[in-house]
């Protein structure tokens, strides 16, 4: 296929996500050095009320914002260096919480608190999913013909299902006359509050998405089980390996590729975290990274979106991406420079 | 795994077999529970005693339930269907469609089925169970609470069909046109062993793991202020981007990109090269030999794919909430406004009542589409 064929199927593929991934991308970047407000003019207002004899009168500078003559707001835009990074690290004030050995103050910071724990996030699913996932693939594999269709059907509903949708009905069954949370307060004897404290909802998330991903990482599993060397096993048994054995020394390592796909994928996803905090409802105690740069772009009270703050917020977001990338992309550059 | 060398003991399969329906529980429970309340008053809806919410007593003392009578002909109904469905349509679509345009006829037959099995079961049934009902005694006695008059709620009062009509405008631009765009890029890709291809492989590998509040951090000034840096181009009627459905399938179907090449890319690499080259003997260019030769086998990929691009599109909130205006809005950002406002339990079980309603397509997608959605899951995954 020469060049011009190859332009001609990949042109318009490559012409969107340059058109809507590079030079978004890029404008980001550069709206992080920038701040954009309005102008703010001082003018001497004199105000004044009836009074006896004479009128009582005050005069005061207001500062307002300058119109245009269509009657809109005129903004301008100025280079900031660092600021809005600044802004949204408060490296200040984290050094000085951190410095006195305050944990609480420092993850008081919105940043650093969402830093913290889509780390944590990210790092404890990781795990769970794939012991999960591992679990209930063996268990559909061990399971008979019959019933591995509609198991794998009702397995497939939590990965489906809208991200946001699925974490509210998870967050309806622990609302606080939710079924769980009366079946907990039965169970335990005592009142149970899930939403009324940060740990217990930083459970449910994890929780939430365990469940939803859990079922991707099975169906993979599934898929590699398939393809395990019988007759590996076979002479595994004969060798006298007992059933633990042979899923440590067999088994796994065959599955070793799919691991590291799996944990790859949801280290990207998860570091993404987002619609979690929307389904919980949980900005109040919880938030991620993803959610920061989210609620900067959301217009506050007066309209205005903080966009360069937002900006700031996503290229630091993008520090993690980058970091979590470098391995992926170096096997990725391995295998090509295997494959040819 | 035939050989009884590795047979497994008796006990074994059964603690995993048990396990294994505990996963299912888990798996499905919240899913059936907001169904369940979906269908009850509020009181029965938040009820502590779990036995009380699946048979409602209020919500029967209100006059509202379905007797036995009505719950074995809804079965019946339903499984009539499931069962017209699985037998008879593909090879109705078979004897029906021309040569080429089978997935048309499929489409077809899908949008009649879907329609035959609403009047049957909202328009026939109801009024052909008010006339027996009453007739046969014990077994026409409501037995089990439930409720319509949420989803009314939802869908006349609070003008959730119009969310459902933009939701339907934004997955159809997306699927139709990232799977135009992607099978062109994925077969070309395919088809070049280049260097080039291999880069353009590798950035699209890092725009997938983006987070994409960053890239809607990107368009929002751009969009907002569209028509003054459209008019020069435009003139006077520059759109504003923002808050149209078009830019957001736009930028969907961009967001999508990545994975899409990905993915065609390895189902293009499944179909031998031998097939495009013979033509090529025969006097093809590529692109006919694409459309002659490669169009026609190339949809169980193409089908996988767009389940996924739809997905995609129907799932999304972050993209959609941000980049559209009240009057375009999906479902998905819709409920998340639903739920901020609630305030009493009525407004919460409405709320649950929105959300299996949009739940509801992607149950049916899983059924019709199950072997796709998994063979999609592992094809990216198996060959690393």
């Amino acid at each position: 296929m020469n060049f011009k064929t190859f332009a001609a199927f990949v042109g318009p593929s490559v012409f969107m996500m340059l058109l809507f991934i590079a030079f978004p991308l890029a404008t980001v970047f550069k709206n992080s050095f920038y701040v954009t407000q309005p102008v703010y003019e001082t003018v001497v207002a004199e105000t004044c009320t009836p009074g006896f004899l004479t009128q009582t009168c005050v005069t005061e500078e207001k500062s307002i914002p300058r119109l245009d003559e269509d009657g809109e707001i005129v903004t301008t835009t100025s280079y900031v260096g660092l600021q809005s990074y600044g802004n949204v690290l408060e490296l200040g004030r984290a050094w000085e919480a951190l410095s006195q050995g305050s944990w609480a103050a420092f993850q008081s910071i919105d940043f650093w608190k969402a830093l913290r724990f889509t780390l944590m996030f990210t790092l404890v699913t990781l795990p769970l999913v794939l012991g999960g996932g591992l679990a209930i693939a063996l268990m559909i594999n061990n399971a008979s013909r019959l019933v591995k269709g509609p198991v794998i059907f009702i397995s497939l509903l939590p990965f489906i299902i809208t991200p946001v949708i699925g974490a509210l009905s998870i967050n309806w069954l622990f609302r606080g006359d939710g079924i769980l949370t009366a079946f907990l307060e039965w169970y335990l004897a005592r009142d149970v509050a899930m939403f009324a404290q940060a740990w217990t909802i930083e459970v449910l998330l994890m929780v939430y998405r365990v469940w939803s991903v859990a079922p991707f990482a099975a169906i993979v599993f599934y898929a590699g089980l398939q393809t395990v060397n019988s007759d590996a096993l076979e002479s595994a048994v004969i060798d006298g390996a007992s059933r633990w054995q042979r899923l440590k020394y067999v088994v796994i390592p065959h599955l070793m590729p799919l691991i590291v796909f799996i944990s790859m994928i949801h280290l990207m996803d998860a570091y993404r975290a987002f619609e979690e905090v929307v389904g919980f409802s949980s900005q109040g105690y919880v938030i991620t990274l993803q959610w920061l740069t989210y609620d900067f772009l959301v217009p506050d009270e007066a309209g205005n979106r903080s966009i360069s703050r937002a900006s700031a917020s996503a290229m630091l977001t993008m520090i993690g991406i980058a970091l979590l990338l470098i391995p992926l992309l170096r096997r990725t550059w391995r295998d090509h420079k295997g494959g040819h | 795994m035939s050989s009884r060398a590795l047979q497994q003991p008796l006990g074994l399969r059964l603690t995993s077999a048990s396990f294994l329906a505990i996963w299912c529980l888990v798996a499905a429970f919240p899913i059936f529970w907001i169904v369940v309340m979906s269908f009850k008053s509020p009181v029965d809806a938040y009820d502590p005693n779990a036995l009380n919410v699946i048979l409602g007593p209020n919500t029967l003392a209100a006059g509202k339930g379905l007797s036995i009578l009505d719950i074995v002909l809804g079965i019946v109904v339903i499984w009539v269907t499931i069962r017209l469905c699985a037998r008879k349509l593909p090879g109705m679509v078979r004897s029906h469609a021309p040569g080429g345009q089978v997935v048309f006829g499929w489409i077809i037959a899908g949008l009649v089925a879907v329609l035959g099995f609403l009047v049957v079961f909202f328009a026939i049934l109801p009024v052909v169970l008010n006339l027996l009902n009453p007739i046969l005694g014990p077994l026409g006695r409501d037995v089990i609470g439930m409720t319509p008059e949420h989803y009314k709620t939802v869908w006349i009062d609070r003008g959730f069909s119009n969310n459902f009509k933009n939701s339907l405008i934004v997955t159809t631009g997306v699927v139709t046109v990232s799977l135009t765009v992607g099978t062109l890029a994925g077969y070309g890709l395919a088809r070049s062993g280049s260097t080039l291809a291999f880069w353009i492989l590798i950035i699209a590998l890092i725009f997938r793991a983006l987070p994409h509040s960053v890239l809607v951090a990107g368009y929002l000034p751009v969009f907002i202020s569209s028509s003054e840096w459209l008019s020069p181009v435009l003139g006077e009627n520059a759109p504003t981007l923002y808050g149209k459905p078009m830019a957001v399938i736009a930028v969907l179907v961009a967001i999508n990109q990545p994975f899409t090449i990905w993915m065609l890319r390895s189902f293009f690499q499944n179909i031998p090269a031998e097939l495009d080259e013979a033509a090529r003997v025969d006097g093809c260019s590529h692109f006919q030999a694409f459309r002659r030769v490669i169009m026609p086998v190339m949809w169980p990929g193409v089908i996988t794919t767009g389940l996924f691009s739809f997905l995609l599109g129907y799932n999304d909130f972050l993209v959609t909430s941000l980049l559209l205006d009240a009057q375009n809005q999906t479902m998905v950002p819709a409920i998340a406004g639903m739920f901020n406002r609630e305030t009493t339990t009525t407004d919460q079980v409405v709320a649950v009542a929105a959300a299996v309603s949009i739940t509801a397509p992607l149950f049916f997608l899983v059924m019709a589409f199950q072997r796709q959605i998994v063979s999609g899951l592992t094809a990216g995954a198996v060959k690393g």
